[in-house]
């Protein structure tokens, strides 16, 4: 790893704008940016830290829900009021990673953490992701890549908190150098055909401040789902957030997102649309959970994932509709 | 030397054998015997010290003065270097040493292989020096799948002459010269009876191709060194299976007398057979020392450690096999072709000449060359690949004629003592239920299923080892005995054994091991290490012990063997009142207490003979929905002759299984087929085994009253692992119905067998050709 100068920071907008300064990054936990850093996939000159800033860690259920970036998802996962109102966050951050990683990793850099591709995470691979001509795992070892939006670079997004959000809806709060703005989660991430150099549309000394969830619709139930090889220190095959609202024996509003399908988190929209207004039966499960994978464009080694995804839909609806 | 008669055998059968002991050894324990802690649980000596970290691994040495060292490797599987430039990398700041490995014009054979070498007063800088050399490599064509490598026209990995990296911890047969065409080596042959008559004398017949991956060692200490030069003498601290033969390796490479070199290994972070010689870093560390005139570090990152020093090899083997209809075993037939990259002794026929009886069996084992790292022994090198092949051909091979799995095996087992783990076995994991239990109530996507598998080693040590037992004045022990210990609890085994031997608590014992100026101890391959070492130990304490007596005899002016020597201490024979505790008797000794150096005697050759024999059932769940496999148990019985000490046997069972597991489910080296790099050299996406994965393990060991040492010990370590993946796959085609022929087993592997089924179930009938020969 190059050798850097650690500045650790007193605010959010001071680290915004330290870090747009050249050479310089932001860093939270620390979690993803040391993993590169040791790879030399970045190289700063200062790494400046938010991971001390106070006040940016609280968590407050409302609804609506407002948590600072800062919060870790340990805590995400530990908060009883939480859990009870937005479950399915609270399952995404308590199962992400490992009880050490959760411990260290924030909302903010869950959000905003780089995919881990295997190419990409490799200094001698110089792919799309790094600016370079070629997506290797596109013809290459791709067991655990994208199944949806594989025409420029087909990793898939790392964040579970993501999927969770992107179900309820969720604002991404940002301060930096040009002032705050909101953004809503959907529109935060970038697809690799509008940039596949990065995935969200932070700006230079942009630093997200806080997630904002709405409250949710009477009736609403939530459910976060995901499969992985093995329990420990492992990352999710497919993942799930599905939640529903239901009305006198009719669903009203749905939303139903994918995760580690797709360079972005992606929402099912087909799914969506045939579980609006429906009665929930076993039969308009399985059709919705067929038409949450439709369009799939699994690459040589991955079409495993699309079943996979279908299952896991299917069962997330089986639970919150049962 | 003189012939005793020994009771013999295990639980139920025992036979009377005479043996003959050679002088200065003891006779071997007899069933009737107590003990007073051998066989016992006993917690290690040095568990307090890892717990606390305050043992002192090689990879924590730190000397005064001490520098970092990082080796360049290539990034590309094959290359040609034409120009090695050191200049910039010497000028920067902090460098001390600088070293090339590889000269202009040398071949570089796979991804990952050294090319140069600096020492610097910090790792970083030493890191940053690296890149500062300048290579200019000339591409040249590669292959690194096997079935292309085995093509015609393929880029040969060897245009000349083999040069395979050999150590001691080799497959027995890898350094025998062999023909090659292209990239293919072999075959190594073997064949008994007649294959041909032998199927046809069946009534049935099942052939498959098998294939399983390439697993990385993953030791969590990698490989490396601490390289101290004092004058011409050097010092190494080595992460190492045999400091012996590290020590060999190093006075050879450099020049150096042996009595010169030692090599020290106090505490050891595993190594599972790719840890036996200096390697190539750690030549390179005491050569940058010698050139810095400072001692310096050289330990591997985990992505070296996947990539440069050693595997399990991959296969792909063609099994055939026959049966009678009352299920005799008539033929056994085995083509494998193994990918051992730039290495060879990839075979892995051993389960299935040596498992089952069978008059006719023909094998033939070829090593493909691929342009990736070399393969090096691995806990029982070929035999997990060889037992997941043979096992589900046996299972197959039950179901075609009609007969329980378990009781074909019994037909067919010549080992009396497995018949009697699988017996075992079989009764703990419930045997007997296991299709009434295949449906999960409440669950539809779930199944449950079981499996099993054989074990079977054959190495019970030798000779070569030497201990030295002194007794002191205070009636404390001290062992000198050069073994290590690889986490499999060595040290302890030393001490209990003379604790046992000697009659004293084992915190009277000091256990001195893992140093080179000390009495030479064994490596530790081929599960030898209990069984080189324990009677060694005893012999010498047995020994040390008579000369205790011998001092008491003269003492009371009476011949040697009218004292008799026991846990009290030491009387007369047929005097009452002559009595001497062991403190008293010790008491008398002379200042420097006495002393005695004991060799490992030969194995007994009448002794109660057979190969060492193990069992394992696996009983897992199947979401036939996902294809996600989870193992919920596993029964382990083994036999390892006598065992030492349950806790540390039972630990290495553990290991085995889990180990095990995790070549079933999880564990694959996977290289780009692109650019021929390995995409996942870390432990995030080279998957191992969690804790959280772990099932539950129960662990019976049969003890074997075997005489083929004076303390019956036989080694555990392989057999532990060799036929868990066997089991659990078995287990796997069990709940799902359908076979599995490739490891690791994976959700898609699953959905696919799932799918196939439909296929297969409809040829009834009809042999299972997927695949076809290999
Ligand atoms: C073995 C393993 C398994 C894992 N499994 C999962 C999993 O299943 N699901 C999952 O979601 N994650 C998983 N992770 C990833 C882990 O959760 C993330 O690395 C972690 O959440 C990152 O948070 P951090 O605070 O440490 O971010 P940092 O490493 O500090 O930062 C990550 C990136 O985000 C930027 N950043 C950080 N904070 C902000 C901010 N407030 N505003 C703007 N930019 C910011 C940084 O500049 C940096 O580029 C796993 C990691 C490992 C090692």
């Amino acid at each position: 790893m190059k050798t850097f100068t650690l500045l650790p920071v007193r605010s959010l907008l001071e680290g915004g704008r330290e870090s747009a300064k050249p050479g310089s990054i932001l860093k939270a936990g620390g979690v993803d940016l040391l993993d590169r850093m040791k790879e030399g996939l970045e190289t700063p000159d200062r790494v400046v830290s938010i991971a001390h800033v106070p006040g940016h860690d609280g968590i407050e259920v409302g609804p609506p829900a407002r948590i600072g970036a800062l919060a870790t998802l340990a805590r995400l996962d530990s908060h009883a009021e939480l859990r009870r109102v937005y479950p399915a966050l609270a399952d995404a951050a308590g199962g992400a990673a490992t009880p050490q990683i959760r411990n260290m990793a924030t909302l903010g850099g869950n959000l905003a953490q780089r995919p881990r591709c295997w190419y990409f995470r490799q200094a001698e691979f110089d792919c799309t992701k790094k600016g370079g001509a070629q997506c290797f795992a596109l013809n290459g070892e791709n067991r655990f890549h994208a199944i949806f939006d594989t025409d420029v670079c087909c990793c898939i997004h790392p964040s579970a908190t993501a999927v969770a959000l992107l179900a309820y809806a969720a604002r991404v709060d940002t301060v930096g150098t040009r002032g705050k703005r909101s953004i809503s989660i959907e529109d935060f991430f970038v697809a690799p055909r509008e940039d596949p150099t990065r995935e969200n549309q932070l700006a230079a000394g942009e630093v997200i401040e806080a997630v904002v969830l709405p409250a949710p619709a009477p009736g609403s139930r939530s459910v976060y789902k995901k499969l992985k090889e093995k329990e420990s220190f492992d990352w999710p095959l497919v993942e799930t957030a599905v939640s529903v609202s239901v009305s006198r024996g009719t669903i009203q509003d749905a939303r139903v997102v994918l995760g580690s399908v797709s360079p972005v988190p992606r929402r099912a929209r087909g799914a969506e649309k045939i579980l609006a207004g429906a009665r929930p039966s076993a039969e308009l499960i399985a059709r919705a959970a067929e038409a949450a994978v439709a369009g799939a464009t699994p690459l040589s080694q991955n079409a495993h994932k699309v079943r996979l995804a279908r299952v896991m839909v299917e069962r997330a609806l089986r639970e919150i509709l049962a | 030397m003189g012939k005793d008669k020994l009771r013999l055998g295990f639980n139920g059968h025992f036979e009377e054998k005479e043996v003959e002991i050679a002088a200065g050894d003891p006779t071997p324990w007899d069933p009737s015997q107590t003990f007073s802690i051998l066989g016992a649980r006993t917690p290690r000596l040095d568990a307090r010290a890892k717990a606390t970290g305050a043992a002192r691994y090689s990879i924590d040495v730190r000397l005064p003065g001490m520098l970092y060292a990082r080796i360049l490797r290539s990034h590309d599987p094959a290359t040609v270097v034409r120009s090695l430039d050191l200049t910039a990398a010497r000028k920067m700041p902090g460098i001390r040493a600088v070293l090339a490995i590889a000269k202009p014009g040398d071949a570089l054979r796979f991804a990952g292989q050294e090319v140069a070498a600096v020492a610097a007063d910090t790792p970083e800088r030493a890191l940053d020096a690296i890149s500062a050399i300048r290579v200019e490599y000339g591409a040249r064509p590669f292959v690194v799948e096997i079935d292309k490598a085995r093509a015609d026209g393929a880029p040969l990995v060897f245009e000349g002459k083999v040069e395979t990296k050999t150590s001691a911890g080799d497959a027995p047969g890898a350094k025998k010269a062999l023909p090659r065409k292209g990239n293919v080596q072999g075959p190594r042959a073997s064949d008994k009876g007649n294959v041909a008559e032998g199927f046809g004398k069946a009534d049935a017949v099942v052939e498959g191709t098998y294939s399983t991956q390439v697993q990385t060692h993953s030791a969590l200490e990698t490989h490396g060194v601490v390289a101290r030069w004092e004058g011409d003498e050097l010092t190494v601290w080595a992460s190492t299976q045999g400091i012996f033969s590290v020590r060999e390796e190093l006075s050879q490479t450099l020049g150096v007398p042996l009595s010169k070199v030692n090599v020290i290994t106090e505490y050891m972070g595993g190594g599972f057979g790719a840890k036996f010689g200096a390697g190539v870093e750690g030549v390179t560390a005491a050569k940058l020392a010698k050139e810095a005139g400072a001692p310096v570090k050289l330990f591997l990152d985990r992505k070296e450690e996947h990539l440069a020093v050693g595997n399990r090899p991959s296969s792909v083997q063609w099994v055939k096999a026959g049966a009678t209809k009352d299920g005799k075993l008539t033929a056994l037939q085995l083509i494998v072709h193994g990918g051992g990259g730039t290495n060879g002794g990839t075979g892995t026929s051993g389960p299935l000449k040596n498992v089952y009886a069978c008059d006719n069996v023909k094998t033939e084992e070829f090593d493909v060359f691929t342009n990736s790292g070399p393969s090096a022994a691995f806990r029982a090198p070929g035999h997990p690949q060889g037992a997941f092949a043979l096992e589900a051909t046996m299972d197959e091979l039950a179901a075609r004629i009609g007969m329980d799995p378990l009781e074909f095996r019994l037909k067919n087992d010549p080992s009396e003592v497995r018949r009697e783990e699988f017996r075992i076995g079989a009764e703990k994991i419930g045997w007997a239920g296991r299709d009434a239990r295949r449906r999960v109530p409440d669950n539809p996507a779930l199944r449950r299923g079981v499996g099993m598998g054989a074990a079977i080693w054959y190495n019970t040590g030798g000779t070569g080892p030497k201990a030295t037992v002194t007794i002191h004045r205070d009636g404390s022990a001290e062992v000198v005995h050069g073994v290590q210990d690889l986490g499999t609890g060595a040290r302890t085994m030393v001490g209990i054994v003379a604790a046992e031997e000697l009659g004293l608590p084992l915190e009277k014992i000091a256990v001195r091991i893992g140093d080179t100026r000390m009495p030479y101890g064994p490596g530790s391959g081929g599960s030898t290490t209990t069984p080189s070492t324990a009677p060694t130990i005893r012999a010498a304490a047995w020994q040390a012990k008579k000369k205790v007596a011998a001092s008491v005899a003269s003492a009371w002016g009476v011949p040697e063997e009218a004292v008799v020597a026991s846990a009290a201490g030491f009387s007369m024979n047929g005097d009452a009142g002559k009595r001497l505790s062991w403190k008293e008797a010790c008491g008398r000794l002379p200042e420097e207490g006495v002393s005695a150096t004991a060799s490992r005697a030969e194995n007994h050759p009448d002794a109660w003979k057979r190969f060492t024999a193990g069992a394992q059932f696996a009983d897992v769940e199947v979401d036939v929905e996902t294809g996600l496999v989870r193992v919920r148990k596993v029964v382990a019985v083994h036999d390892c002759g006598l065992v030492v000490n349950a806790l540390t046997a039972e630990s290495q069972v553990h290991g085995g299984v889990i180990q095990g597991i995790s070549y079933a489910l999880y564990e694959n080296r996977i290289l780009d087929r692109a650019t021929g790099r390995m995409v996942n050299p870390n432990v995030e996406q080279y998957k191992i085994v969690g804790a959280m994965d772990v099932p539950e393990i129960d662990v019976t060991f049969l003890p074997v009253w075997d005489a083929v040492n004076n303390t019956h010990s036989v080694g555990i370590g392989e057999p532990a692992t060799v036929p868990t993946a066997a089991a659990v796959a078995n287990a796997v085609s069990h709940a799902i119905g359908a076979r599995i022929r490739s490891l690791p087993i994976t959700p898609e592997s699953v959905l696919a067998a799932l799918d196939g089924k439909a296929r297969v179930a409809a040829m009834p009938g009809r042999e299972t050709r997927e695949g076809g020969r290999a």
